[in-house]
């Protein structure tokens, strides 16, 4: 077969696997070809599973062989942001702390991905503990945008975004605490979900913020975004903050990709100032082509939504300051200082100083202040009426649009090392993703163009009430159809400028 | 620090009025734990009753057990507590190598149970009985943590200690913990308040059946907060809170020390220090333990892991429906069906006889033969072996039928003690220890004559007092004929044959 393997769509690939075109050993080598070639620039990964990735593959081929039935992720690959637990690969949450780690035990989505016979490739670059957005704060050194090395890919879930869109991987797995997936999806010129809050299964997905972390899909089209959606939603009873209801059906909705009569509400705190021009530009022309496709636009205001990177600001460090605890060198991950001179608890302080990087801490921080006694009402308590504000908020828009939308992020990829010294600067890129953290509900991103200033990609953000994923994911397919047809190809086909990965190998 | 004098203790409640309060916390004796389902239990290697759950590894989430919360809303019925319609898990958050995640899952500020009471019975120095009605402020849940061994150092704390080691097994274990409101007014009967509080508590929590409630062993824990006042005075003392109290006894004493030494405090011009205190067992007195100079700050925050919890009324009235007949009930009903004096069921309930009498009579024997067994020979045994009655090596079922036997005449009272001797050596049943001991009562006259006549014949003098009508000295032809039969006979048959031979 002469087509490139890495350049088909998950979709693409299942079919060709099904109908015994292709062998899920051809098409994993294929990408941990591409990851050779490739990952050296970008960096999306943290670790490789060759090996236990062609044993998948072999072992999905010999089944297909066999005449058994097979769903429709067998023998299409996967990339695991490494957050998730593996039992067959080390697991960082991209910090020295957890250097080396192997955990005993898979994530359910983990469980779930290899149940459904997807090829897990390995894992991917993070910004540490999944605080960050731009995957400078991995211990392990950033990751790359493939549209322009110099810049970053978002993050926290930038390995992920920049595997999907280094051709590396067709799909990935990633979590949006305040828009971890969307914004590297934005950022990278692919789709990316965060879906109801407790559609999928926090088992073994080491937490940052227990109340708003969210594992979910990230591909280069709407589709394959359902399809992994679906091989890993549904209810786990090893997560009590999973929901029991029955999961969206979001491929459904990705192949029914039509937006006539549906309403559609502009966000009016979520653009305007704050927000590049070429941005706004972008996300003005999204909303005219769903409105030429029959969807019924309407301005709706979110008042309480100005509050959300103050209240987000409060409620996140506090659940990391606790959820981080448990890294204190007694049971696994780094141990500094224990040479018999020091105390137990010496050797917690001297771990933790070690092990966690600037922003980890500056978290921890936070969070122990918010929490301590006689500041609690002011801040934990405080952001959390802040944050039942904002759900009643996006109830009332509900009331009057079936979807909202917004620019996913207020700029494009910016260059590394441009915010690193500015954390509000780097906060702020999640100004328009983390209402819907807060408040629950599913929202995703799926590319809307370039940014006429700086050719890099825009993506336009579509929220659904809570487990309404599947109108989410409905509107964005039919949103990616009409932008291919009028651009004759996907955005990433673009990503050839002077400083991007394509460029870069052309010039090889 | 000069240790203060203790003020001789009738002194102190002369002039001092006490308040008491405790905190007990129970280990629910669910199958699994808490939030995983590792088995909840005692002993096994180290380290090996765990999971990444229990063990706190990252990603792991903790998912409660429904029968844990059934029993802590069965001890919060029990105890006529409110149950919340709505309530959370909170996060303890402290550093310490045995808490897994370095934070525990308890609850804070919306406890399941609310606003309860339980009645205790205490006799003071002149046998009055007192009923005092104790308020229970909330009964909460919460995880174990697992358990430190400090190896090396002299005091076997974690300060000074060459390394420690770290057993996870009893991480997250389910614990409730019962918390009492100020227990004011008792005045000199405070110690015993506390005793019989405890007492009460553990029988109603044995009657549920959702711990074996072993202080001994931990299971059940009680922490003893005490202040004293000075007579008549509005304002409460500082407390301290003594630990380490590990029997019933204990309680008892923890409390009377505590007011002897606050009120030798107070005598010399000082000030209680609101503190941790350890209850020495030996001596039977506190020592400092730390001093809560700044409260800890736990900062406490509702557990994200985990949903409200909202138990809905029809399972809570379900629940009130399953509960057994409650200890007081019980001994109320038990006292009457066997017609005890308020002594004989005080004298059964210091004796933890209560449930083995019951057992006993319905087992087949009479109530006052299963008390006579019990309180009698039975409590002896265990007092010279020091061990409950309870523990003793033989069944309810077994001292009944042994009863029976005796009923029967198959076996004398001599005889009796002799099976006993049988059963608790584990010789086997009554039964099995009457044939190989060949200890049935010799019933045979033809046997029996022999050794009559053999009485009378190496007794003249006293034959001729019994031929001249002096029946009463019977008696010593009995006893020589017992002694020839080595108890064997059957006492009443042998003097009917004497005074038929002499009459």
């Amino acid at each position: 077969m002469s087509t490139d393997l890495t350049r088909l769509t998950a979709a693409e690939l299942s079919d060709e696997l099904k109908a015994k075109n292709v062998s899920a050993a051809e098409v994993t080598q294929a990408h941990l070809d591409r990851i050779a070639r490739a990952d050296g620039d970008v960096h999306a990964f943290l670790h490789v599973a060759a090996d236990q990735a062609l044993a998948a593959a072999a072992d999905i081929d010999r089944r297909r062989a066999a005449g058994e039935q097979l769903g429709p992720l067998a023998g299409v690959p996967v990339a695991l942001k490494d957050v998730l637990t593996t039992v067959d690969m080390p697991t960082t949450a991209g910090s020295k702390i957890l250097d080396g780690w192997q955990p005993p035990y898979d994530a359910t989505i983990t469980r779930r991905l290899r149940e459904a016979g997807a090829i897990i490739l390995g894992k991917t670059n993070m910004d540490e503990f999944a605080m960050g957005s731009s995957t400078e704060n991995s211990a392990f050194g950033p990751s790359h945008n493939p549209w322009d090395l110099d810049r970053v890919p978002g993050g926290s879930s930038g390995g992920s975004a920049a595997a999907v869109a280094a051709f590396e991987a067709p799909l990935a797995v990633g979590t949006d605490t305040g828009g971890s997936i969307r914004q590297p999806a934005s950022v990278c010129g692919i789709t990316g979900v965060k879906p109801t809050y407790g559609g999928n299964s926090r088992y073994g997905l080491i937490a940052f913020a227990s109340s708003l972390d969210t594992p979910g899909p990230l591909a280069r089209t709407v589709l394959d975004a359902a399809l992994l959606q679906e091989a890993i939603s549904g209810h786990d009873p090893m997560d009590a903050t999973s929901i029991p209801e029955a999961a969206p059906p979001v491929v459904a909705a990705a192949r029914q990709a039509d937006v006539a009569g549906l309403r559609i509400g502009v966000v009016t705190e979520l653009s305007g100032e704050g927000y590049q021009p070429g941005v706004l530009a972008r996300f003005q022309q999204a909303v005219e082509l769903l409105e030429s496709l029959g969807a019924k636009v309407t301005e709706v205001s979110c008042p309480h939504f100005v509050y959300a990177l103050s209240a987000y600001y409060l409620i996140a460090p506090s659940e990391c300051s606790s959820n981080l605890a448990r890294f204190d060198a007694m049971r696994y991950g780094l141990r500094v200082g224990d040479d018999g001179t020091h105390s137990a608890e010496e050797v917690m302080a001297l771990t933790r100083e070690a092990g966690f990087g600037a922003e980890v801490k500056r978290r921890i921080m936070l969070g122990t202040y918010a929490l301590s006694s006689g500041y609690y009402d002011a801040y934990y308590g405080k952001a959390q009426q802040v944050r039942t504000l904002i759900a009643r908020d996006f109830e009332a828009a509900f009331g009057q649009a079936d979807v909202l939308v917004s620019p996913t992020t207020p700029t494009t990829a910016f260059k590394i090392g441009e915010r690193a010294d500015d954390p509000m600067a780097m906060y702020l890129a999640d100004l328009a993703t983390i209402p819907s953290n807060l408040a629950g509900n599913a929202a995703l991103s799926v590319p809307c163009g370039l940014a006429p200033e700086d050719n890099l990609p825009v993506g336009l953000q579509i929220m659904a009430p809570v487990l309404a994923d599947d109108r989410a994911y409905r509107v964005a397919a039919a949103a990616e159809a009409a932008f291919t047809e009028r651009w004759g190809h996907p955005l990433l086909a673009d990503a050839t400028g002077p400083n991007s990965l394509s460029a870069k190998e052309t010039s090889r | 620090m000069t240790t203060p004098t203790l003020v001789p203790y009738p002194e102190a409640v002369e002039r001092y009025d006490p308040t008491i309060g405790l905190e007990t916390h129970v280990e629910l004796g669910t199958r699994t734990k808490l939030f995983c389902g590792c088995p909840a239990v005692f002993g096994g290697e180290p380290n090996t009753q765990t999971c990444p759950t229990c063990l706190g590894l990252p990603g792991s989430l903790p998912v409660p057990s429904r029968t844990a919360i059934e029993y802590a809303i069965k001890i919060g019925l029990a105890l006529n507590c409110s149950i919340a319609e709505w309530c959370r898990f909170a996060r303890k958050n402290y550093f310490y190598p045995d808490m897994p995640k370095d934070f525990q899952i308890s609850q804070y500020d919306e406890p399941l149970c609310t606003d309860g009471w339980l009645d205790v019975t205490v006799e003071d120095e002149n046998g009055a009985e007192h009923q005092v009605r104790v308020g229970i402020e909330r009964v909460h849940m919460e995880e174990d943590t697992g358990k430190s061994l400090h190896v090396g150092g002299a005091t076997g704390r974690i300060h000074g200690a060459d390394y420690s080691l770290v057993d996870y097994n009893r991480a997250g274990i389910p614990l409730v913990e019962i918390v009492t409101k100020p227990i004011t007014g008792t005045g000199a009967l405070a110690p015993l308040v506390a005793r019989a509080y405890v007492t009460e508590l553990r029988d109603v929590l044995r009657s549920l059946g959702v711990s074996d409630v072993r202080m001994e062993e931990g299971s059940l824990r009680c922490d003893v907060n005490t202040s004293i006042a000075p007579r008549g005075s509005a304002v409460l003392g500082t407390r301290t809170e003594t630990k380490n109290v590990n029997s019933l006894r204990s309680v008892e004493r923890a409390v009377r020390s505590e007011i002897e030494r606050e009120a030798g405090v107070l005598d010399a011009g000082g000030t209680v220090a609101l503190e941790t205190r350890h209850f020495h067992e030996d001596t039977g007195i506190t020592t400092s333990g730390r001093i809560k100079e700044e409260s800890e700050d736990y900062r406490y925050f509702p557990e994200p892991d985990l949903v409200p919890l909202a138990p809905p009324r029809e399972w809570v009235e379900q629940i009130r429906r399953t509960l057994p007949e409650l200890p007081s009930a019980r001994r109320a009903r038990l006292q009457a069906e066997w017609g005890l004096s308020d002594k004989d069921l005080a004298a059964l309930r210091n004796a933890e006889a209560i449930d083995l009498v019951a057992d006993t009579v319905t087992a087949g024997a009479s109530p006052a033969d299963a008390r006579k067994w019990w309180l009698g020979e039975l409590s002896r045994r265990a007092h010279e072996t020091s061990t409950e009655l309870s523990a003793l090596a033989i069944t309810p079922a077994q001292v009944a039928r042994v009863a029976a036997l005796v009923g029967s005449g198959a076996l004398n009272d001599k005889l009796a003690r002799q099976v006993l001797d049988g059963v608790l050596a584990g010789e086997g049943d009554p039964d099995e220890v009457v044939k190989t001991r060949n200890l049935a009562v010799v019933s045979d006259d033809g046997a029996l004559l022999t050794a009559v006549d053999e009485a009378i014949a190496a007794n003249p003098e006293v034959a001729a007092k019994i031929r001249d009508g002096k029946i009463a000295a019977a008696g010593v032809l009995v006893g020589a004929v017992m002694k020839a039969t080595r108890g064997k006979a059957d006492a009443a048959r042998v003097r009917e044959l004497i005074l038929e031979r002499l009459g």
